[in-house]
């Protein structure tokens, strides 16, 4: 029931702001925010007292054995916890901007909101489709309406991708269906492991390129910095901080256990894609002047690590895979407050622009450098339990792997020391002297991104602890 | 039966209707209520077969399939009646002849879907396009319409010719025009029949629009009035594909025999959905996109003509009944426009907002974005020939078009939504709205609960 609610609420949110006025959109987002993180934490709850109490199942098409099965577990759990304080958190910060036609704006946020959680709560493999399509329709038609100025071309680019590569899995489910001995859609026919293993291999191409578009993964990456970069910074928050975890969670959820020897035999070809994607991705951020692309291009780097860490058949790279979906969501999203800040107070996206923010405004360069330093995984933030269990995952798996991917950190750390030195210390001009520091919605949204950094850096246990039975039942069947 | 007879009588009521009803408006409103009747005589019929199926003279078959198709066809003209049936009087003066002309239309196709006689298949395919061939010339003012018409007529006719031929040489081979009785599965394939199988798959190829007989669609469709191009492109070219899946599913079955002509079947179908998508792709005119698109969906309800399982006609029955619905409603509104390059669509959001959210979501339903009935249809067709095995690189063409068919169809969109521009409209009626909206929402409805159509066949 509680997993219904997770759906509904942002849905039904999502259609009664359409019609609303004045400031009743912002109202309702929050109250609607905050409805989604108290669900979300009931059923934490009954998830320690009650597991299967979150799933349900209901008829939905009898002639196709497709049910409407919904469930939560670890991680899904922990994807929905995700979403729901992140777009608290956006909408929180974006509070006292003013949006044309806001309605259009918040019910279309709710509404992807709604898709998100569906991606991640469906347990039956048409529904999963359906979700995953309606999670990309709003944000679409927010990244239109709202961007910047190349927006049209740019995000009909990302849908036309995005598209493709769903049309593609969409095969691949037609087939794995019409394989299930009960012409079935559930995810338990699924991974009966009804597919022969010639045809494994093939399958998992359809189902990668889908899942490596939406991550993105080199060479399937490019629609990525253009949209990041046009698209209104609340919307690549939900982008990069949420919905690229959507092509993770495919692969965990859809892709590994349905098309277990698929996966085993191209899963060399995927890390090597993924590392080449680090390290092309790392070096592009170096030279990267626009703020917005930067963090763009170091966003492919982390998804690339993570990538790889999930083909290595290794529980302990899925479970710092695991925790860094979350810990990455966090981070990058407060990187892009920060972004969103600065933006609207100096009008300006080009680094070499800026510079000397610290002096005059002392509160953001302290949130950047803690935020940033938790995105280059420093010990005692969040980023760091992740992908230190990725990297040693991937160390078994083949040292020169590691010894590359590794490479990623270092590079890391230059481009981002490099922003944080432009943007906050050096020669402060004329712009960047009337910058004014934190106000109280942007202070209290910051503060709890760091306090949620420092808690999972100190004592990330009962985060894994979330994820492990999730992780325990992947490496089984895989 | 009841259909056929209520359909023909209705078009003679329409004809008459014309001498003694001066208002316009009016003979709207009889058609509307003839066409009711007609409906539900349609589904009188239904408790007349039982479970099973009733043949009459060995001439039609009136089976669950036949009455759900004709419901259909006759619920998608129901809708098109009240959402663009005023436009007829934008055409010329005889208001009741264009509604005579479309129940003759109506009345040849549901022959079509009960036909169990080749004879019967080529009346009805000839009673189907007659009528149109005049609605295209309809508009006498314009020389593109009169082009249009002979064009039609032209092309149209010489096809029949070629339906015509394949009948006779499978007559010749088998001694029979009952379609049960053929026996063409059975023993070696015999090559007069085969030549006739061909014969006939090209003619119907042409009636549907498929590739490399589609030429004709473009010039018809871009130059016969935009309020028959809209029926011309939805029933009647779903009406095509019930003589096409009937046919070939129920008489040219046989082990070799259907492999023969799958592989042909095979050919056009990808030749359709290049051609029809790509070409697509560069048309400035809303209607030319819309004549384009008309061949590539052909190219998607051809997948049901060449996989011969359930999924089929599942797919071929709700695939007729999304792509209808969802066009005659794109068509609907663009009559209302001023101007039908995408320009002409620039801001109409703005101006008018109901108009651009039902628009968005007939197009969202012709590309086969989930949550609309056309997801379901392009997922049946799909599944219906991944099934059949060895068509796999059929589908994986079918899919990258429907891809690429994303980008025209939310030019639309981009258009409506994100570009400047003052989009000029008729003026636009509360009913107009109310009727488009309930419209919409049988798409979504559809899109949602499939069952409510799959579960009559």
């Amino acid at each position: 029931m509680l997993t219904v609610l997770l759906i509904l609420i942002p849905l039904v949110a999502g259609l009664v702001t359409f019609g609303l006025k004045g400031s009743g959109p912002k109202a309702l987002g929050l109250v609607a925010s905050l409805a989604s993180l108290a669900v979300t934490v009931a059923a934490l709850f009954q998830f320690r007292t009650a597991p299967d109490a979150l799933q349900l199942t209901a008829n939905w098409i009898p002639q196709l054995g497709a049910q409407f099965s919904v469930g939560l577990d670890g991680m899904g759990l922990m994807l929905c916890l995700l979403t729901a304080i992140s777009f608290l958190l956006i909408f929180i910060v974006i509070y006292n901007r003013e949006y044309e036609r806001a309605n259009s704006f918040y019910g279309l946020m709710l509404l992807s909101q709604a898709g998100l959680v569906g991606v991640f709560t469906a347990y039956d493999a048409l529904l999963f489709y359906v979700f995953w399509e309606l999670a990309l329709i709003p944000v679409y038609f927010l990244c239109s309406l709202w961007g910047g100025e190349k927006r049209i071309p740019v995000t009909f680019k990302f849908f036309v991708y995005t598209f493709a590569g769903s049309l593609l899995m969409l095969v691949g489910l037609i087939y794995i269906y019409l394989q299930t001995p009960e012409h079935s859609f559930s995810y338990a026919s699924f991974v009966s492991g009804a597919v022969a293993p010639q045809d494994q291999s093939w399958l998992f191409w359809l189902f990668f390129v889908a899942f490596a578009i939406k991550m993105p993964i080199f060479p399937f990456h490019t629609w990525q910095p253009d949209t990041y970069e046009q698209s209104p910074t609340p919307v690549t928050m939900v982008l990069s901080g949420i919905m690229v975890k959507m092509g993770l969670f495919g692969v965990i959820r859809w892709l590994l256990p349905v098309l277990p020897k698929g996966a085993y035999m191209w899963s060399d070809v995927a890390i090597v894609l993924s590392i080449i994607g680090i390290i092309y991705a790392s070096c592009i951020a170096i030279v990267q002047s626009d703020i917005k692309r930067l963090i763009a291009y170091s966003s492919i780097a982390h998804i690339g690590l993570m990538s790889a860490a999930i083909f290595t058949n290794n529980e302990q790279s899925l479970q710092g895979l695991m925790v860094q979906m979350f810990n990455h969501g966090i981070n990058i999203i407060g990187l892009w407050i920060i972004v969103e800040i600065i933006q609207n107070r100096l009008k300006i996206k080009n680094l070499n622009e800026m510079g000397g923010i610290a002096q005059y405004a002392p509160g953001i360069a302290i949130f950047l450098v803690t935020i940033s330093l938790a995105n280059i995984a420093l010990p005692l933030t969040n980023g760091f339990i992740g992908e230190f269990l990725m990297l040693s995952g991937l160390f078994q798996y083949n040292v020169w792997f590691m010894a590359v991917a590794g490479l990623g950190i270092i590079l890391g750390a230059v481009y981002t020391l490099n922003m944080i030195q432009k943007v906050i210390f050096g020669q402060s001009n004329q712009l960047t002297e009337t910058t004014t520091d934190l106000k109280g919605n942007e202070l209290v949204v910051l503060i709890i991104i760091v306090g949620i950094i420092l808690v999972l850096g100190f004592y990330p246990k009962p985060m894994l602890e979330l994820v492990s039975s999730t992780t325990e039942l992947v490496n089984k069947v895989y | 039966m009841n259909a056929l007879i209520s359909t023909a009588l209705s078009g003679v009521v329409m004809m008459f209707a014309g001498l003694f009803i001066g208002n316009k408006q009016r003979i709207k409103f009889v058609a509307i209520v003839v066409l009711l009747i007609s409906f539900a005589a349609n589904l009188a019929e239904l408790s007349t077969i039982g479970a099973g199926e009733r043949t009459l003279y060995g001439m039609i078959t009136i089976s669950h399939f036949s009455i759900l198709f004709n419901a259909i066809a006759l619920g998608s003209t129901l809708i098109y009646f009240l959402l663009s049936g005023s436009a007829f009087e934008k055409v010329g003066e005889h208001v009741s002849d264009y509604f005579a002309l479309i129940f003759f239309i109506l009345s040849g196709i549901t022959l079509v879907s009960t036909f169990s006689s080749l004879l019967i298949l080529f009346l009805a395919i000839e009673i189907m396009s007659i009528p149109q061939y005049i609605l295209a010339g309809a508009d006498k003012k314009t020389p593109k319409s009169t082009e249009a018409s002979l064009k039609y007529f032209l092309m149209g006719s010489f096809s029949t010719g070629i339906l015509l031929m394949g009948i006779a040489l499978i007559y010749g081979a088998t001694g029979t025009f009952n379609v049960a009785e053929l026996g063409l599965g059975a023993g070696k394939v015999n090559t007069l029949a085969l030549c006739g199988i061909i014969l006939m798959a090209f003619a119907l190829s042409f009636k549907v629009s498929a590739a490399p007989f589609h030429f004709w669609t473009p010039d018809v469709y871009d130059g016969s009035p935009t309020v028959f191009t809209s029926f011309m492109a939805t029933v009647v070219k779903a009406g095509g594909f019930i003589a096409f899946i009937r046919v070939f599913h129920g008489a040219f079955v046989g082990e070799r025999l259907t492999a023969d002509w799958q592989l042909l079947l095979a050919i056009i179908t990808a030749a359709t959905l290049i051609i029809g998508n790509f070409t697509a792709v560069f048309q400035q005119s809303v209607k030319r996109m819309l004549a384009y698109s008309s061949i590539a969906q052909a190219g998607f309800m051809l997948l049901a003509v060449i996989s011969m399982n359930t999924f089929a006609t599942q797919g071929i029955i709700l695939y007729a009944a999304a792509y209808s619905v969802a066009t005659i409603g794109i068509f609907a509104v663009m009559i209302k426009l001023k101007d039908y390059t995408f320009d002409g669509f620039n801001g109409l959001a703005r101006t008018q907002p109901v108009l651009a959210i039902t628009t968005t979501i007939f197009v969202c339903s012709l590309a086969g974005i989930p949550l609309t009935a056309g997801f379901f249809a392009k997922y049946f067709v799909l599944a219906a020939a991944v099934q059949q095995g060895n068509l796999l690189w059929l589908v994986i063409t079918a899919v990258i078009c429907a891809a690429i068919s994303a980008y025209y169809y939310f030019r639309v969109i981009i258009a409506m939504y994100f570009k400047q521009g003052e989009a000029e409209t008729a003026e636009i009626s509360g009913s107009f709205k109310l009727m488009l909206i309930i419209t919409a929402a049988i798409v979504i409805l559809l899109g949602i609960f499939p069952g409510l159509l799959l579960q009559f066949i």
